[in-house]
This record gives C-alpha cells, structure tokens and sequence, in this order.
C-alpha cells in the first residue's frame, strides 16, 4: 500500500454538466417521491400521514437545533433534512406513534448526519441510520404492520399513533403479516399486482411498486440518479433469486416476488442511490450495487428477519470507502506497480 | 516529583471531574460498556474497582521504597490481582445476585488499564497520603461515569432506576440501551456533552482574557 | 523492561536475586490472603448455590416437601449427595408422606444469543412436565428474555404431556396435552426451551424407566 490517499477524484470526460445544485436535486427526489407517499397515504389513511409528518418534524427540528445559528437558515433551505425525514417516514409501519416517528428523525439526523460533520460527510445513509435505531429499540412496534384502511375509515386515526410519548402504543386497528412475512414464517405468496400497484401490507412508502418506478424514472430523465445502482442491485437480485428458485421451487419465492416485495424498490431507487453514501466510480458502483443485491437475498432467505434492504444498504455503506480506494482509475505514465 | 506542593483537595477533583479516568481520559472502557446496563451493576462495578484502586494505591505507595524497578509492574499486578480476587468472593458471598449479573467482569477488574495506570504514574512517586487521596478522587470519578451511564441507560432501557419503576407500567422500554449498542451510544453522547462542556471553558476562557487586555 | 536503558538510582542495580525474592514474597502474601478470603467466603457461597437450587426445585415440583439426589453412574440411578465433576445429576421429589412425586431435571442448550439453562419437574406417573424454571439465559432484554418473565409461556409448562414430544405452536393455536404456546416475537427463545426439554427428556425418561418399575404401575 504505497498509494497514499487520493487527493484528487477523477472521472472520465464529458466534465462539463449542467449546472445542479444540492437544493434542486433535493427537490427533484421529493418530487419523484410524491406519488408513492400519497399513495401510501391513500392506502393507510391519515394515520400515515401523520407519521410521516411527525418524522419529517423530528428531522428538521434536529438539523435547526444542532446548526451553528448564522448557517441555520441556509442549512434548512437545501431541503436534505426534509427528505431524510420523508424517506425515513415511508420506511415506517403505518400504526408507529408519532413519538417514535419523531425520535427516529431526530437520530437520522443527528447520529447519522450531524455527528459526523454534517451533509456529505456522513458514511451511512442517515434515514436508514434512524430505522435501524427504530428496530433496535422498538422492535415490536416496528414489526406491528397495520393493514390497510377500510373503505370509509380514510380519516379514522389509530389509537397506537397516538400513543403519548415514551408509552406503549395500544394497537385497535386489524393487523396483518407483510408479504415478506407470509413468505418467509408461512410460505404463502402474495400476488404481484397486488404488490406492484401497492394494494399489500407493509411500510407507508414501499408498497407501491410501479408508483416508486415511475418516481425514478423522472429522475433519470433528470439525470439525479446513477442508473448503474439500481440496475445492479434488481439485476443481482433477479438472478440469485432465480437460481434458488431452480434449487428448490417449493421453499423459495421467485425474482418478480423479491423484486416487488418488501423495501426492495425503496431501497434501490431512492436510499442506495444517495450519492453520498455510494461509490464514485463507476466500476465501484457495480460492486457496490452487486453487494446490496447478493446480501439482500442472503439476508431474505437465510437470516432471522424477513427482511434484508435496510442492512444490505447499511453494510455497504459501510464498504464505500474501500471501493472507492480499489477502484481509483489508474494515473497513466506514473509507472511502478499500483496493486 | 516531589518539589510539587502537595494539595490533597486537588487531587482529589482532578480524578473526580478535570481529569475523569473515563470521560477525559477514555480509560476503562471495558467494564464501562459492558455492564453498565442498569444502575445497580454500574454502582457494583463502580464500587469494586474504588475498592481495588484505593487498597492498591495505599499499599503501593507504602511500599515504594522496596519495590525494586525492574519487577515493579509485576509486583503492581500481584497486588492488584490479590485484592481483586478478594473482591470477587466477597461480592460472591454478600451479593450473589449482582455477582452472576457482573460475571466474569470483576475478575477483569485486574485488566483495567485506569488502575495499573495510577499506581504508575501516581502512587508510586508519592506519598501514601496523596496516593489514597488521588485513589479516590479517581474511583469516585470512575464510580460516577459508571453511574451516570447505568442510570441513563436503566432508565431508557427499562423505565426504572434501581429497579423501581419510574414511568408506571405502559412504559415502552428501549430495548437498544440494554443491549450493547446502547452503551456506545451512551457513552459516545456523554464524551460528545463533556468536550464541548471543555470546549465552551476554554472558549469563555479566551474571550475573558480579551476582554482583560482591551484598553479601556 | 528489557532492551530499554535502565535509569540506574544510586544504589546500582538490585541483584537478581533481590527481584526473585521480591516477587516471591509478593506471591506469597498474595496467596496466604486469597486462601485466607475463599476459606471465608466458601460457606455463604456453597449454602446460596444449594438454596437457589432447591428453591427452583420446589418451583417446579408442586407439592414436595423433601429431595433427593440421583446421580446417573454406569448405567445406574445412584442416589448420592457427593458432588463429583461431569455428574449427571437430577433430583427426585417426594411429598409428607415419603411418595415419589416426580423429578427435577437439569437441561441447557443454545438459545437466541447464549446457552440457556433450566430446570423442569417431570412427573413420571402422568408422563407430563409440571414445570419449568430457567436458571440462566442471555435473551434479547424485551422479546427472549419473555421466556422467563411471560407468566403465561411459563405456565403452560405446568401441566404439559411429554407423548410423543413437545411442540411449540403459534400464540392461540394450541390444541393438544403436547403443545404450547410460543411467545409472539421470540419464536426462536421459545422454541429453544422446548427443544432443551425434549432433548434432557430423550436422555433420561428411558433412564427413569428402567430404574423405576413400580412408578409406571398406576
């Protein structure tokens, strides 16, 4: 190791980009959100809403709170604590009291952001960093899936949303298991339409598949988002699916249902992608977008939570800095040997 | 060494606040993490190691003159083994139940850096009237991080301190703090409160010097 | 210590015998006074070890006034009250009367995060566990720990069939003398202590049998 640390980030040309600012592409991505979160909300009514504000609430009162007071207008203003809020909002069980909500924004933001100096500084994506706290201290509550609200019961507001602070949340509406849940505790499947239009259990804004494309879509258009990663993580999935599903179709779930079931989606549009926390080079991101895939479906099918994305992110988060350092493009006519 | 005047009283904040073995100078962080779960094992820790620390540094110091140097750190670990053993069955003896919650942390207890640390830097030069002071001021000052941080994790984690309910019963207890990650968690926002608590003494500190060398 | 320029004091160096006989001595003290606080504590200790035992016993044996120690020695019950190293020791309860109530058997196995040791009364004559006691556990503080603070998975073990083997079933599926409720969100915990059972049981119900022919009478 004879390679100190790189000073300078290189890329190949065209260098010349349109000009984007943290704010507009923060804007962009709410944007692209929205039509999952409405629909996550359609589809569990206005409890859903109220968790979601109640994240977003604890994010941005966080980043006021703990910003040196001459930059605190300026901080608020490029929006990066209002969508961590949001995205870890739709990472939430809708039934989750509002406390919780709030306290997971505030840890998003000050442990998985502030502590460690701030935006682009951080090395763990900060709304995941607030839902693996959630499901660490409160794993029951953020295990509780309610199911979806019944016609007419739009407005009606679960007792456990309202639960007051640092109490029991007392659940009064139906619950039910999630998709991943039924697969992996009952070996029941769930039919993809259901999944794909979002009419299944599960977190506020993971359920509505086409809805979360369609959100990436526009920000590939607008250029926000590195299309290698979520290629990567639904391609590597896709296929390690399908290989267990030859193994042995009886015990395992197919690619479609990996692909559509679960935070999968979420994950790999929205929260793999945050450039901040992925790889800067391109052969960098394959293997990152490869790790996130083959740990998903490890975690999925052979660890003790039904779910895998949110840890899949987490460690290869975690692996960001050494890819990086790896996969630096060679600097030509320096000779010696670069290992 | 013993140019220095001796000021039994600053001895003794010095181990208990300026230079707190775990919050300044991040020592005896194994036992700090581990089983400081709930308030009652902290203050169990806490105690044997003031035990352990006080009785060593007064026998060190009385015996300095004997010590040879070349077997000093040795001879520093037969005796703090000793009484570390004598720790473990008396606490075996008079509280059992702390005792299998402690487990194989009291005879860790010989590990801990803080303790081999004192009787190096401190109880060994100086007389055994410092040494005790300095002795305590430095278990007091481990006892009350431990506490600190057993109390606010027994009481996130459980909703209780010392056992006693707190909340009442439909409390929802945050399961982290009991489990290991709480207690980095903990502890890292406690070192996080008290450098900036330093840092804002320095910084008033600077600006009252100002303020002195301005012209009026 | 070695390798590093000593600071020499003005006495010279010590003799290595001096530093030998200096640490011997420390040794010495050292030992004498450990001796000295075990042999001190050893009586509380031995006597809070047996009331802690016998207490879980009398938990999981209803109605047992008096214990017995049996230890499995080539191929025999042994009642013995020496203890020997790697014993496989149970105890035998018996009411006022000086009947045989049933037994206390010792079982461990992994858990979710570590070893989980119990204790479960058996009694032989109904071929049912009549209750159970954990000694020891890690569980997750919260969800595995409900092994032994739940009442009610604890007390499904007070009358619960041993034929042909223990089951844990979902939270209100139970339906049969063999099953048992496992708790919501430690389904692992749970199913650890039944697997613990079932397995103490494989190893000694066919001793208890062979050794006690009378009790299978009635």
């Amino acid at each position: 190791m004879n390679r100190g640390e790189p000073k300078l980030r290189l890329q190949a040309s065209p260098l010349l980009r349109q000009q984007l600012t943290t704010r507009q592409a923060m804007l962009d991505v709410l944007l692209a959100l929205m039509p999952a979160t409405l629909a996550g909300i359609w589809f569990f009514g206005i409890s859903a809403l109220l968790v979601l504000s109640a994240s977003i609430l604890g994010a941005v009162v966080t980043e006021w709170l703990f910003s040196p007071a001459g930059y605190r207008g300026s901080r608020l203003n490029d929006y990066s604590a209002l969508l961590t809020g949001l995205l870890l909002g739709l990472t939430l069980p809708p039934a989750l009291p509002m406390w919780m909500a709030f306290l997971g924004g505030a840890v998003s933001i000050g442990l998985g952001k502030l502590i460690w100096g701030g935006l682009g500084q951080n090395l763990f994506n900060p709304a995941l960093v607030g839902r693996a706290f959630l499901l660490a201290t409160f794993p029951i509550a953020m295990t509780t899936w309610s199911a979806q609200s019944a016609p007419g019961e739009f407005f009606r507001i679960g007792s456990s949303t309202l639960a007051m602070p640092f109490m029991q949340p007392g659940y009064d509406g139906v619950t039910a298991a999630t998709p991943l849940g039924l697969m992996k505790f009952e070996r029941v499947s769930t039919d993809l339409w259901l999944l794909a239009s979002g009419n299944s259990t599960g977190c506020i804004g993971e359920t509505s598949g086409l809805l979360l494309i369609l959100g990436a879509v526009y920000l590939l258009i607008r250029r926000d988002l590195d299309w290698r990663i979520p290629t990567g993580i639904l391609v590597s999935v896709a296929l390690f699916s399908a290989l267990l599903l030859l193994s042995d179709p009886e015990r395992y779930p197919g690619p479609l249902f990996s692909i559509f079931s679960g935070g999968l989606l979420l994950g790999a549009l929205y929260m793999a992608t945050d450039p901040v926390t992925s790889p800067l080079t391109p052969t960098g991101t394959w293997i990152f977008a490869v790790g996130i895939g083959l740990l998903i479906v490890l975690i999925r099918v052979f660890g003790g939570f039904p779910e895998g994305v949110m840890y899949a992110i987490l460690l290869m988060n975690s692996a960001t800095p050494l890819i990086d350092r790896y996969t630096q493009p060679r600097v030509f006519g320096k000779g010696g040997s670069s290992r | 060494m013993s140019r220095r005047k001796e000021d039994p009283h600053a001895e003794f904040i010095k181990g208990l606040w300026r230079d707190n073995p775990v919050f300044v100078q991040v020592l005896g962080m194994c036992p700090m993490l581990a089983v400081t779960n709930s308030a009652i094992n902290a203050l169990a820790m806490g105690g044997a190691t003031f035990f352990v620390l006080v009785a060593s540094s007064f026998l060190v110091s009385s015996l300095r003159q004997w010590i040879p140097r070349q077997v000093r750190i040795s001879t520093y670990i037969i005796i703090i083994a000793t009484f570390v053993t004598v720790t473990d069955f008396t606490l075996e003896a008079l509280a059992p139940v702390v005792h299998k919650e402690l487990g194989a942390f009291i005879p860790l207890i010989v590990a801990n850096c803080m303790i081999l640390g004192r009787q190096e830097a401190f109880a060994s030069r100086n007389s055994v009237r410092l040494a005790v002071v300095d002795a305590l001021g430095m278990a007091s000052g481990f006892l009350f991080a431990l506490f600190t941080l057993g109390a606010v994790r027994e009481i996130l984690g459980e909703g209780a301190l010392f056992g006693v309910s707190l909340f009442g019963p439909d409390f929802e207890p945050w399961v982290i703090m009991i489990l290991p990650p709480g207690g980095f968690l903990t502890l890292g926002l406690l070192l996080l409160f008290f450098s900036w608590l330093r840092e804002r003494k320095q910084r008033l500190a600077i600006r009252l010097e100002e303020l002195e060398a301005e012209p009026k | 210590m070695n390798g590093l320029p000593e600071v020499t004091t003005g006495g010279g160096e010590p003799g290595s015998l001096r530093l030998v006989a200096t640490l011997s001595l420390a040794g010495l003290l050292s030992g004498l006074i450990i001796v000295l606080a075990f042999e001190t504590t050893l009586p509380t200790i031995t006597a809070y070890k047996a009331r802690m035992l016998r207490e879980a016993v009398f938990n999981v044996l209803p109605s047992v006034t008096s214990l017995k120690r049996l230890v499995y020695r080539n191929g025999k019950l042994v009642e013995t009250e020496d203890e020997q190293k790697g014993d496989q020791a149970i105890f035998s309860g018996y009411d006022q009367n000086g009947r045989l109530v049933g037994y206390a058997i010792p079982g461990a196995g992994p858990g979710f995060q570590d070893t989980i040791r119990l204790l479960y009364g058996y009694l032989p004559a109904e071929r049912k566990v009549s209750g159970m006691e954990i000694l020891e556990s890690r569980e997750t503080p919260g969800l595995g720990d409900k092994i032994y603070k739940d009442e009610s998975f604890v007390s499904g073990f007070r009358s619960l069939a041993v034929d042909p083997e223990i089951r844990a079933v979902k939270k209100g599926k139970r339906t049969a003398a063999n099953e048992i409720d496992a708790i919501t969100g430690a389904t692992i915990s749970s199913k650890a202590v039944v697997r613990i059972i079932n397995e103490a049981n494989r190893q000694w119900l066919p001793r208890l049998e062979a050794a006690q022919p009378t009790v299978t009478g009635d």
